[in-house]
């Protein structure tokens, strides 16, 4: 059997990368969410909120370690299966992780620490900055990790010497050309992501007149969230779009499975994009709505993929479905949020079955649309690690075989395996727990008792 | 234009110390784990996990600044090195996700609460283990071709490498056994003191016979230890070290002492530390590439450099503040969880 090292390590890396991307989906958006529920606890007072507070906090707590046991695997597999493109990209990637490092992963893990255990033992406002700093630390951390992926889609401020890249100018690296849309987008994206959990867990309670309190308070501040989320992201989509067209036309002609450089493309909906032909098979198409939608002119030229030599070709069917679904499954969020603020007007929200229904059911669009959003830009940039300059043949480690690979991939899929079904089971156990009352903390001897503890009013006052 | 600037000594520096406080934070850690297996009781094992729980992952944190700080710094020697010891670091990692998971899920996870500890101390020790390997791996150093390893996947796996596996598991479980002596009392530290003794014999043992098999197999090595003068110059470092294993024991037997024995191991680590790195210098790819031929572009390191000089003490700051938000003795009703 002849085992290919670089389609090994390409699997291995799609299967690490993807259940990782699963938990900073759901923990960048619960961080603020969490932050937001402490703030009105702290602020406000209301018994309710803590309530919530504590019980995503108990959510986050497991996807937060799951998220730093699986995001730990990451950097050394640039070292472990892509050591060449390390060497030829380190002088000017590996500062942006070292910084993902300082100002954002300590942060977590110090505060989360404070966050989950030391409700008892700090002052409140102590532990509302904690629920703050964790927030802002994921959002450090999705900061610096899209500048890396932004620039290798997007190179800037680099020179190439000897076949590795070199800085010449920070700010052009940091904010290349795709680096604000993508940060934009992948950010607005995982809070969507969450947002639907949020919406997903509380529609479920309503079905079942559980926790009602704290049901309709999540599930009423998170559809006005949506409303607000939903159609920046369609915008902030097109942006990244635009930028594509741009800067990455090859990416964006397999996006779209457009072959023949043409004006007034139609919009293909559904197609069999048949590369070895060059062509479309079974084609739904819509007459001039792709000029429309990508140049935003009737008469806007879209390059085809014959513009560019055979070799260059990233695979078209891959990402013209993943931006179909994800596209798809926008639409379909944007339905549900639209009817949900309808259903608000006559006071049905929280008791439309229907509607209930559609929620609970709703908790995996985001992830579908996120791990299918992924996917269309990270294989629409192949076959190249840094775009146009780097090719991923290029890229992995020289000393790898076929079977080393082979035994780490059966490693990483059995682990995985294991831990993000027993990830599963533990969280579906948290939610049927549903929130509890939370103990009034009483400082202990060890702690700082200087502050009064502040009360938890009647739970009248609370609703 | 003039000579850039040498960031080079102070990128070792901070890269030593990054690598050090892994060794030391998540080595009582993977320790608290190795000696998990013999906890006698469920109360003792919860004990344990407590002690750790709030802590864990800001430790484990430093393994990331690590090895993304050799990237950074000596791009290199992380493209040669770590793909030198892929199986070590792969065991390694799988390793470390089920230990860093059973912090959560054996508490939210009551039926499978033995799977998870069995994944814990398992993953310490294994994990462990790898590390250890890895040391020995890098001190032999690799086979190259330019600037490239050529050599094949299984070559880290030397009976050297062996032995300073080993030798980390005794040490880690040492330096845990001292964490476990600060943060408990009654049975459990007893109990710990008990393994910290077993430990710490495991430790002499590793550490005599390393520190004699390395200069009979690198003859560098040896002439650095024992070419004149060198032999009167580096004196001070054994016997700096026998002096904190004697007091260490002693700790380890005097039921009044309850930092001796964690701050007793640490002495043993950054001896050993300063051992490794007073017979490598100034190589980072040992026998093949020096620290300033691996090492990035100076503007790198500048750029990195800004920010860590601010960072990292603000850092070292707020880590020790939750240490000390969480210091005491643990316990039962803590507010964990």
């Amino acid at each position: 059997m002849n085992l290919d090292p670089l389609l090994l390590s390409r699997l291995q890396f799609v299967w690490v990368i993807a259940w990782h991307i699963l938990l900073p989906a759901t923990t960048v958006g619960l961080a603020s969410y969490i932050a937001l529920l402490e703030g009105m606890y702290f602020f406000g007072g209301r018994a309710v909120y803590l309530r919530i507070a504590t019980f995503w906090t108990r959510i986050f707590s497991v996807t937060f370690g799951m998220g730093v046991v699986s995001g730990i695997v990451m950097p050394f597999q640039f070292g472990t299966n892509w050591s060449r493109y390390a060497y030829a990209t380190a002088n000017i990637t590996s500062p942006m992780l070292g910084y993902e490092g300082l100002t954002a992963f300590f942060l977590e893990a110090s505060f989360l620490g404070i966050l989950l255990f030391g409700r008892k033992l700090v002052p409140p406002w102590v532990h509302f900055m904690s629920a703050v700093i964790v927030a802002m630390g994921t959002l450090f951390s999705s900061f610096w990790i899209l500048v890396v992926n932004s620039w290798m889609q997007t190179p800037a401020g680099y020179r190439i010497q000897d076949g590795r890249f070199f800085p010449v100018d920070w700010l052009a690296i940091i904010f290349n050309p795709s680096f604000p849309t993508r940060l934009g987008h992948t950010v607005v994206g995982f809070y969507i992501t969450t947002a639907f959990v949020v919406l997903s867990v509380a529609g479920w309670y309503l079905r079942r007149e559980r926790f009602v309190p704290e049901a309709r308070r999540m599930m009423s501040a998170t559809l006005w969230l949506l409303l607000v989320l939903v159609p920046v992201q369609i915008f902030l989509g097109d942006a990244s779009g635009l930028v594509t067209r741009a800067e990455q036309p090859a990416k964006l002609a397999a996006i779209e499975s457009r072959w023949d450089t043409q004006s007034r493309v139609p919009l293909t909906l559904f197609a069999i994009p048949d590369e070895a032909a060059a062509a479309n098979r079974f084609a739904i198409d819509v007459p001039v709505l792709g000029s429309l939608i990508l140049t935003h002119s009737l008469d806007g030229t879209v390059k085809g993929l014959k513009d560019f030599p055979r070799e260059d070709w990233p695979p078209v069917a891959i990402p013209f479905f993943a931006f179909r679904i994800m596209v798809g499954v926008g639409l379909l969020m944007l339905a549900i949020v639209v009817v949900g603020n309808l259903l608000r007007r006559r006071d049905r929200v929280f008791s439309h079955p229907l509607f209930l229904l559609a929620c609970q059911f709703a908790a995996p669009l985001g992830y579908i649309a996120v791990l299918a959003g992924w996917t269309t830009t990270e294989v629409g940039r192949q076959p190249w690690t840094v775009y146009g300059l780097l090719r991923t043949a290029d890229s992995v480690s020289p000393s790898l075989t076929g079977w080393d690979v082979l035994i780490s991939l059966a490693g990483y899929m059995v682990a995985y395996g294991v831990i993000f079904p027993g990830g599963a089971f533990v969280l579906s156990r948290i939610v049927r727990g549903g929130p509890m009352e939370v103990d009034v903390p009483e400082p202990v001897e060890s702690g700082r008792p200087q502050s009064p503890v502040r009360p938890i009013p009647p739970e009248g006052a609370a609703t | 234009m003039s000579p850039p600037l040498d960031f080079v000594p102070v990128w070792t520096l901070i890269l030593g110390l990054g690598v050090f406080f892994y060794v030391l934070l998540d080595g009582f850690d993977l320790g608290v784990g190795i000696l998990h297996r013999f906890a006698p009781d469920a109360e003792a094992r919860n004990l344990m996990i407590s002690s750790l729980a709030p802590i864990w992952d800001g430790n484990e944190t430093w393994l990331v600044l690590g090895v993304v700080g050799l990237m950074a710094a000596f791009p290199l020697a992380f493209a040669i090195i770590i793909p030198a010891v892929y199986f070590p670091i792969v065991i390694m990692l799988l390793s470390l996700i089920f230990r860093g998971v059973a912090f959560e899920f054996r508490f939210r996870d009551a039926p499978h609460r033995g799977f998870w500890d069995h994944g814990f101390a398992t993953g310490s020790l294994i994990a462990t283990f790898a590390q250890g390997v890895v040391l020995g791996a890098f001190i032999q150093g690799f086979q190259t071709d330019g600037r490239s390893f050529t050599g094949g996947s299984l070559d880290c796996f030397t009976p050297f490498s062996i032995l300073t596996g080993i030798c980390l598991v005794f040490g880690y479980a040492l330096i845990g056994a001292g964490w476990l002596v600060l943060k408990t009392e009654g049975a459990l530290q007893q109990r710990a003191r008990r393994w910290g003794r077993n430990a710490f014999i495991g430790v002499c043992l590793a550490v005599l016979v390393v520190s004699i098999w390395t200069p009979l197999m690198e003859t560098d090595i040896r002439d650095r230890w024992f070419g004149w003068p060198n032999t009167l110059l580096l004196a001070p470092v054994p016997v700096i070290t026998a002096l904190i294993a004697w007091a260490t024991w002693r700790a380890l037997n005097d039921p009044a002492s309850h930092v001796g024995v964690f701050l007793g191991a640490i002495g043993l680590f950054a001896m050993s530390y300063i051992g490794i790195g007073i017979s490598l210098f100034p190589m980072i790819v040992p026998h093949r590439f020096t620290l300033w031929e691996a090492a990035s572009d100076p503007s790198t390191q500048a750029f990195l450099l800004v920010g860590t000089l601010v960072l990292l003490p603000v850092i070292l700051v707020y880590t020790g503040w939750s240490y000390w938000v969480f210091r005491g003795k643990v316990r039962g009703d803590f507010g964990y969880h």
